[in-house]
């Protein structure tokens, strides 16, 4: 198992201690009626295994980005516990990575862990070269050999499908699809074992939408890693996903085979969400 | 003991093993966009398949045949019922009940679907999407390349839109270009969903000469056929899907004929 999320949820404001069992899907609502805390995620439990790629769909505000960002751990988690490929504490415990040390953390999230955002402006830093991005996630997974770190920003440059004579080009001169170009570089320079994608291609056109997904499908079967998508977009699911979790309220609702949630749909909102595709 | 039980599965003389045992599967899709109606696709359904043989799945448009291979392929939940998979390591599972992560392990390896209609996208060339699923197993591109040419030549389709997107192709070379994908890389059971349906006379025979070779290999198929001729040429046995399913081994039906 690469990743096992148990019962993780987050909550927004002070904690009445009932807000988890008044909220999510069977109630309604994301707001506790007792002291108005949001539960943006209410006990979620999901695995990951190696090389599997998982899919979260729901409404806006369903939580599925606050998932994602839980697990990179861009924020901290009210509750539960994340294991992620074996990792123990010095008891040979299995370490719930939410509590581990700073250093495990950041190593987490420098070298196994990458995540893509929908706005590169949170995946890349504007300061740096593209090569510099690049440079600088190499750097973070422990390497210090300069030729080494540029040769790798070289290469990764070229398996994106981009000029490597732009490598000391600023992102800003970059279009939109080329800078989610270069933030998927980035990402998978550290040779993650978990890439998270939230919404990486929403808001571009068709046709860079359709090659970026190509290019993600392509390096995922070349390299080997674990991947889970965030997107409205069930065309996208259906292209990259294998499984297929939907939430609502920021509780799963259901969990199954990409094609059995697309034609089998179980929960009421799941095909609700399958009826409305154009 | 162990030794001799494992020389014995690999004479060819040895009876055939069973594959698959689907037991009394139904399935009732609720529709909560319309109230909560339920409707029956199939129930009481049971049949089983040996390795090397294909079962024809028979019955009326409408009956619940494409479902019964859904299910089998868990594109499907079924209500209630087992599907018990004879895996080559002689364990068994159920594709009911065991997880996601199992079946995506199944699909790769050992349980195949060639879907009515070709589903790919518009950028892959005909000889990438049929080699794809062998790369997928470890193969060289260069040899699963190699591969799918050579089963593209025995399908019929010609050289010259080997680099072309199937999508263009006519609906009859979309099909075989469907099946040369569906079996290219090495699979136990396959599931068929019209595999001829709108192939002139002429690839159909190809098509079911392909299918032959496959059941020599010892590949147990499941396969949905309406015309008698190429049941009576392929089959072991048919199963009739009706409201009351009824199993009929291959000779029955030629007498009845």
């Amino acid at each position: 198992m690469l990743l096992e999320v148990q019962d993780l949820s987050k909550i927004y404001g002070n904690s009445c201690g009932s807000c988890l069992a008044l909220t999510g899907e069977e109630h309604g609502r994301a707001i506790c009626p007792e002291c108005a805390s949001v539960v943006a995620i209410n006990s979620i439990s999901l695995t990951a295994r190696k090389n599997e790629i998982l899919g979260i769909v729901g409404e806006s505000g369903s939580g599925k980005s606050t998932l994602l960002q839980l697990i990179y751990q861009d924020i901290t988690a009210s509750c539960g516990k994340i294991f992620f490929n074996g990792l123990t504490d010095d008891r040979n415990q299995p370490l719930n990575i939410l509590k581990a040390m700073p250093a495990t953390v950041s190593h987490l999230r420098n070298k196994e862990m990458s995540m893509i955002y929908q706005n590169p402006h949170l995946g890349l830093n504007f300061l740096f070269s593209a090569g510099g991005n690049i440079a600088q996630r190499i750097i973070g997974a422990g390497e210090r050999n300069y030729e080494k770190i540029r040769k790798g920003a070289l290469g990764f440059i070229d398996r994106i499908d981009m000029e490597t004579s732009r490598i000391d080009d600023y992102p800003e001169n970059f279009s939109g699809g080329q800078q989610q170009r270069i933030q998927i570089a980035k990402a998978l320079s550290s040779s993650p074992k978990l890439l998270l994608l939230d919404e990486p291609t929403t808001g571009l056109d068709v046709s860079v939408q359709a090659k970026i997904l190509d290019l993600i499908k392509e390096l995922q079967q070349e390299i080997g890693f674990s991947m889970i998508i965030v997107s409205h977009d069930l065309g996208v699911i259906n292209h990259l996903t294998d499984i297929t979790v939907v939430m609502k309220h920021g509780t799963l609702v259901e969990y199954g085979l990409t094609d059995q949630i697309l034609e089998d749909p179980q929960h009421p909102y799941t095909q609700l969400l399958v009826s409305s595709i154009l | 003991m162990i030794n001799i039980s494992e020389t014995k599965t690999k004479t060819k003389t040895e009876t055939k093993t069973k594959i698959i045992d689907v037991q009394k599967i139904e399935k009732v899709f609720t529709l909560h966009e319309r109230n909560s109606t339920q409707v029956t696709g199939f129930s009481d359904v049971s049949f089983s398949v040996n390795r090397g043989d294909l079962l024809a799945l028979t019955g009326v448009s409408g009956v619940g045949k494409s479902s019964i291979l859904k299910a089998i392929y868990r594109t499907y939940l079924v209500s209630s019922g087992e599907i018990l998979f004879h895996r080559s390591d002689k364990s068994v599972v159920d594709l009911v009940t065991c997880s996601e992560s199992q079946i995506l392990q199944l699909r790769k390896r050992e349980i195949g679907f060639v879907t009515q209609f070709l589903k790919i996208l518009p950028r892959v060339s005909a000889l990438q999407a049929v080699a794809a699923p062998l790369v997928e197993t470890g193969v060289s591109e260069q040899d699963s390349l190699y591969q799918a040419a050579n089963l593209l030549n025995m399908l019929g389709i010609r050289e010259e839109l080997f680099n072309i997107s199937p999508l263009t192709f006519s609906g009859g070379e979309q099909q075989r270009v469907n099946i040369a994908r569906g079996v290219i890389a090495p699979k136990d059971l396959i599931l068929l969903d019209e595999p001829t349906a709108s192939l002139d006379e002429q690839s159909s025979d190809r098509v079911l000469t392909l299918l032959a070779d496959m059941k020599e290999k010892g590949i147990a198929m499941i396969g949905i056929f309406h015309d008698r001729k190429k049941i009576e040429r392929v089959a072991d046995k048919t199963y009739e899907i009706t409201r009351k399913n009824t199993e009929k081994p291959f000779q029955a039906i030629r007498e009845v004929a």
